[in-house]
């Protein structure tokens, strides 16, 4: 009964969305109020129609109602609770289900903080967002039912793949569509500007926070992505250019562009056609990235299970939503016109420059993922493109776009002074290539590469520094605390976030320069020595979890004579689809990981085991968690607040008095 | 043209791949031994250790050769085919039991039935090195003269065994 519940609440979102997604937008066109009315409501509806069918779903997984196929095909008797809720998006109808759950948070959100936008652009905004959400319910509806009844009940699941039993997956999937469907929003307020023809600052500054907002949910989706391959898969890597970790890079590339882009159509009214090119860019790459995932398309660890018809809905879905934007781009973009001009050496300049770097990084992303079906189409055979590709390309176009990052926050709007730039850096230059070229060699090796990486990261600190410095000493203030808060928090957003870059760097150079990784064989009581440290292998011993049964190994580190830690590898066999897994042991440091994987069980107690020494390899996430930072401080500036409270005195007074009596 | 068409161009393009794409299988993995005598191989049977199943027996038949394990999901998955296949009698399909516990093996084909004649067991992996196994399962069709003439890669399903390896095994046979 409450998945037939959850079903019907399905139909009736659809019929919701088709409403949301027609008599608004054509509310807007013939200038009928009461037509676009209907957008806030219908919106608020549908996200409490998908709540009632997402919560529908998550009570047959938390009553292990096996007469539910997808509960059947995901989950077992013996998955423990927050696994069992974690599998509702553990395959590809219910990650569907997700997609529109969160898609209809967002639209409510849009509902709740629009109120200052002209009513017409809310109307659109809302209907475009209907529009997305109308055809993901039809295909769930069509081909990919989460509630199809599976009579007679199977007797017990199949389990969820044990890949993913992990605490990454209650949190992961979530967090990553966040930012994928948060980039709807934009890609809405694009069309909704190119449908209105009203493209200008305004339209800018209200994009502005909901792209930051979505951006910082799918840095932190991705680097945790990337943090559960690295502890999860057991080979110690954290990033491996698979096709599904490319559809999630794309969009935060167009992501990051866009968010450099709509500053300047902000601040100086320029780039825009170019900023709402991005915001389709990076909502298509996201469907596209949704596309490659599901229709079996491309081979991929993450490949869940395919279907050539719903390959050819979404296909079909792409067609209309990226075709039907580009069109209207191709259309409407010509009449924006042009924003002031401005130098290339100028701010502006340098975020052109950034933006086309970006925007060219991603191209090559999409080639090196679209390659070989490229090939495979034109019948030139069959190839796979993988890291050497991604790596030679990625290198040559980074350096120089981190280059101008480094200069752009220094540089005036519009004109700016080369000779001067340079005066004003020549201290950030010599010390960051100074440091780069002798810290290598204090550490032991030295590579271009790792100078080219320590030189990159130290360039951003230096040049954040002066500018800084700079900021502070044009402000007459009492104490330098005082003169550091006075500056906006959009800034220091923008400061941390350029951080996090740096950070990231320093993690990336030092695992790819100094990681020491050992495949070797050892018995009970053997001990090895890798980057300082001592590993004693004492053995393994069985146990059972709740639903596999694992041999669990036990290595004494110590370094120096003295003991570090004691860490346990395991190889778990999960029962139900008798599918072994690695569960790798990492003890975990500021400055450095140890990782050890149990490979396969030798005679006499022996095993051959995997250890690695990897230094700084948690500021690869850690330096993504700071950028996620900074765009959260950049949203909170003063501006975004002071229009929230403005709306706040719009409510009615009584209200507000009601409100204080209770507070 | 038009500038701003310039992005709907590039799109229609790649469309045009993705709806090409669609219709290609990217398991279909060309093997550099299709065509070339199949590796030969003498390893214990899984029923019984004392004997030995050589791929020098079957020289003169048509036969199907088929990569599986306890462990292997895909295995699952197939074997429901091979079971009907083998009943229809128009293909010996031997086993080769990848580095798998003899025991959870057994279990396995107790559970779910036993589609092959003799099953030869691959604990270390060599002879899957040979024949150059990607992941289980994997079949492969070889001939009369031991050369092998088709490989999947994955799970078999009813249509490919209905629309390629059956009309190529009768070919086979009628040579």
């Amino acid at each position: 009964m409450i998945p037939e519940i959850g079903h019907f609440a399905l139909i009736l979102a659809l019929c919701m969305a088709a409403v949301q997604g027609s008599l608004p937008i054509y509310g807007a066109a013939v200038g009928s109020s009461t037509l676009m009315s209907v957008a806030k409501p219908a919106a608020r509806g549908q996200f409490l129609l998908v709540l009632l069918a997402f919560c529908c779903l998550g009570y047959a997984f938390a009553a292990k109602d096996f007469s539910v196929l997808y509960v059947a095909s995901t989950s077992n008797s013996q998955l423990p609770l927050h696994y069992r809720l974690a599998a509702i998006w553990g395959a590809h109808e219910g990650s569907l289900l997700l997609w529109v759950f969160i898609l209809s948070i967002w639209m409510v959100a849009v509902s709740f903080f629009s109120t200052h936008l002209p009513e017409a652009m809310r109307a659109r905004i809302l209907g475009v967002m209907g529009l997305v959400s109308m055809g993901f319910l039809l295909f769930m509806l069509t081909v990919s039912n989460p509630f199809e009844r599976l009579i007679p009940a199977a007797f017990d699941g199949r389990d969820l793949n044990p890949l993913l039993q992990d605490p990454g997956m209650v949190i992961h999937p979530p967090m990553l569509y966040m930012g994928y469907v948060g980039f709807s929003v934009a890609f809405a307020f694009a069309i909704a500007a190119l449908l209105g023809g009203t493209l200008d600052a305004a339209w800018a500054r209200w994009s502005r926070p909901w792209t930051t907002v979505a951006w910082c949910f799918l840095t932190v989706g991705v680097a945790m992505g990337s943090g559960w391959a690295y502890y999860e898969l057991g080979w110690g890597g954290w990033w491996f250019w698979d096709p599904v970790e490319n559809a999630s890079f794309m969009p935060w590339l167009a992501g990051t562009a866009l968010i450099h882009s709509l500053a300047v159509t902000d601040k100086r009214g320029g780039f825009k056609a170019w900023s709402v090119l991005l915001a389709i860019f990076a909502f298509s790459l996201s469907l596209l990235g949704t596309f490659l995932v599901r229709s079996g398309i491309l081979t991929s660890v993450h490949a869940f299970a395919t279907d050539p018809k719903r390959g050819l809905f979404i296909l079909v879905f792409l067609t209309v939503v990226i075709g039907g934007s580009l069109i209207l781009y191709a259309w409407r973009a010509p009449r924006v016109g042009l924003g002031g001009g401005f130098s290339l050496v100028s701010r502006e300049g340098t975020l052109l420059g950034n933006n086309v770097l970006l925007v060219a990084a991603l191209g090559s992303v999409l080639l090196g993922t679209l390659y070989p079906l490229f090939l495979d189409a034109l019948d030139l055979g069959k190839i796979s493109v993988g890291p050497p590709y991604f790596d030679t390309v990625f290198v040559p176009l980074m350096t120089p776009a981190i280059f101008l990052m480094g200069i752009g926050p220094l540089l005036q709007w519009k004109q700016a002074s080369l000779p001067e730039l340079a005066i004003r850096l020549r201290w950030a230059f010599g010390v960051s290539v100074a440091t780069a070229l002798a810290l290598p060699v204090v550490l032991g090796k030295w590579t271009p590469l790792i100078s080219l990486g320590l030189l990159l990261a130290l360039w951003i600190a230096t040049t954040t520094v002066v500018n800084v410095r700079e900021r502070v000493s044009h402000l007459v203030g009492n104490s330098l605390v005082s003169c550091l808060a006075t500056l906006p928090r959009a800034y220091w957003g923008m400061v941390l976030a350029h951080c996090g870059i740096a950070v990231f760097i320093v993690g990336v150079t030092m695992v790819k320069g100094f990681e020491v990784e050992q495949d070797l064989r050892m018995n009970v009581g053997e001990t090895a020595t890798i980057g300082g440290y001592t590993f004693r292998f004492d053995g393994t011993e069985q146990y059972k979890g709740p639903n596999y049964i694992a041999a669990r190994g036990t290595f004494r580190v110590s370094q120096d004579g003295r003991d570090v830690t004691v860490m346990y590898p395991e190889k778990r066999r999960y029962t139900a689809q008798n599918q072994t897994m690695t569960e790798a042991a990492i003890s975990p440091g500021l400055l450095r990981d140890l990782y050890v994987s149990l490979g396969e069980p030798l005679e006499d107690g022996a095993w051959s085991v995997r250890l690695y020494h990897k230094p700084f390899i948690d500021w690869i996430w850690g330096g993504c968690l700071i950028m996620a930072a900074g765009g959260v401080l950049a949203i909170s500036d003063r501006r975004y607040r002071l229009a929230w409270r403005r709306k706040e005195a719009e409510v009615p007074a009584t209200t507000q008095m009601a409100r204080q009596t209770v507070s | 043209m038009n500038r701003f068409l310039l992005p709907f161009a590039i799109f229609v393009v790649v469309v045009g791949f993705l709806a090409v794409g669609l219709r290609l299988n990217p398991r279909e993995l060309p093997s550099p031994l299709v065509g070339r005598p199949a590796p030969d191989f003498s390893l214990p049977q899984l029923h019984d250790q004392e004997k030995v199943f050589s791929s020098s027996d079957l020289k003169g038949k048509v036969w199907l050769l088929n990569f599986w394990a306890s462990w292997c999901g895909g295995c699952k998955d197939e074997h429901p085919v091979l079971i009907h296949l083998a009943q229809s009698g128009e293909v010996p399909i031997y086993g080769m039991d990848y580095k798998d516990r003899r025991e959870e093996a057994l279990a396995w084909l107790r559970e779910w039935g036993n589609p092959y004649p003799v099953i030869a067991v691959d604990e270390s992996g060599r002879v899957g090195i040979n024949y150059g196994v990607y992941g289980v399962p994997e079949t492969y069709v070889i001939d009369k003269a031991g050369v092998i003439r088709y490989k999947q890669i994955g799970p078999l399903d009813a249509d490919t065994v209905k629309g390629k390896i059956l009309p190529l095994v009768r070919e086979l046979q009628n040579k």
